[in-house]
């Protein structure tokens, strides 16, 4: 039962509270980068959430397996880089062979996941929050979820604010970040929330 | 060499975080106070720098297809040195950073300046641009704390100015106008997209009349 309360306050957190772009600021650069379409941000979002979800399991079995009986801990930052970017990569060759629609779909997207700072991100955090495999790997994919659910809301309001009329200069990147400035207000109502 | 081109490129016209949009998300999550800003400018610069001159170097043997990994290796080897480095003598600020100083090792400015500079040019070059591209970054989130914090808390230096027996990171700071008026919500997420969306803003517009008055120059000169 406690197991399951904390993986429920973990979700909730991932998702809404401490949202990993609105209120975290990880994973910006895709955030920013792939969200001109509905479509992108959806296939980008869950790719991220599949590999937030995988990284976050294998770096939690070699954090504790490897790492740790060997007293490396000051390896971490380097070890989890190359699980992540080897993962990445294994993702790739997989879909390429056995769901080529999506990995199409994808494109550039999957080898930029590797440096999205959610990824590694979320790997570190498990591991300075002391999560156990469970918990870690309910973290990865809500954060995931968490990144899906900002990223399609941001894509959507963009395509809308293309037909308003603004200043000039805030053309392309500066009228992104203050829609997505108004977003994060809007996510910060949901601080304070608790379960139980 | 155009040392002077350079410092302009990395200050101004082709500032990292202004005009090539790198690294948002460290400048959005971190620029909440002074100490912030200058602790991980300098950390950026540091990295930048080593970075720079070692994949300069070693540009020639780096085969051309794995390249994008060995630049990930040596940066996360300098990020681990600089962290480690930060949570020994400065405990402080490795603090108020937490998981940002290891995410520098998937900051785009670093890698992207390895991909686009250090690969192909000298080393005395790549050493050039990494510190005056890390000044860029610096500069730029310093402006950003200094809005912010002055803004958000009415304060300015914390945790750099007045500190307790010398300890980098205790100072209370000089407090311009009573905590209690300032705009809190700047200090938050949001102040962070809205912020850095105006300064850029800011910049295109600045580019912009620049480059009209060269446009007006020719013209006239032609004329």
């Amino acid at each position: 039962m406690e197991q399951l309360t904390s993986i429920l306050s973990i979700s909730l957190g991932a998702i809404l509270i401490n949202n990993f772009i609105f209120s975290q600021f990880l994973g910006c650069c895709p955030f920013l980068g792939c969200s001109s379409k509905v479509d992108t941000a959806v296939g980008m979002g869950l790719a991220v959430t599949f590999v937030m979800g995988l990284a976050s399991a294998i770096c939690w079995v070699v954090d504790y397996y490897v790492l740790q009986p060997l007293s490396l801990g000051f390896l971490q930052t380097l070890t989890f880089i190359l699980v992540i970017a080897a993962l990445v990569q294994f993702v790739e060759m997989f879909l390429k062979k056995s769901i080529p629609s999506l990995y199409s779909a994808l494109g550039i997207y999957l080898p930029l996941i590797t440096t999205n700072c959610a990824v590694l991100g979320v790997v570190l955090l498990n591991v300075q929050n002391n999560y156990n495999f469970i918990e870690s790997t309910v973290y990865g994919i809500t954060g995931g979820l968490g990144f899906l659910l900002a990223i399609v809301l941001f894509a959507s309001v963009r395509e809308r604010v293309e037909f308003a009329e603004y200043p000039e200069s805030f053309e392309g990147f500066p009228i992104c970040l203050v829609t997505a400035s108004l977003l994060a207000l809007a996510f910060m109502g949901f601080s304070g929330m608790k379960i139980f | 060499m155009n040392i002077k081109k350079q410092f302009r490129d990395g200050l101004i016209t082709n500032n990292p975080v202004l005009v090539q949009l790198l690294g948002m998300c460290s400048t959005m999550a971190i620029t909440t106070m002074l100490f912030n800003g200058i602790g991980m400018g300098i950390s950026v610069l540091v990295i930048l720098t080593c970075c720079n001159i070692v994949i300069s170097a070693m540009r020639k043997v780096i085969p051309n297809d794995i390249r994008i990994a060995v630049f990930v290796v040596i940066i996360a080897g300098f990020v681990t040195i600089v962290d480690l480095l930060l949570q020994a003598y400065i405990p402080a600020l490795s603090e108020s950073l937490g998981v940002f100083i290891p995410l520098i090792v998937v900051n785009c400015i670093i890698i992207g300046r390895a991909e686009a500079f250090a690969a192909k040019n000298t080393i005395g070059a790549s050493a050039l641009d990494g510190i005056f591209q890390g000044l860029g970054y610096t500069i730029v989130l310093t402006i950003m704390c200094i809005i912010r914090e002055f803004l958000g808390s009415g304060s300015f230096g914390k945790g750099l100015i007045n500190t307790v027996g010398g300890v980098i990171g205790t100072g209370s700071g000089l407090q311009i106008f009573p905590e209690e008026f300032g705009a809190k919500l700047l200090t938050m997420p949001f102040g962070g997209f809205l912020t850095l969306g105006v300064l850029i803003a800011v910049m295109q517009y600045a580019l912009r009349k620049s480059k009209e008055k060269k446009e007006k120059k020719e013209k006239e000169g032609v004329k």
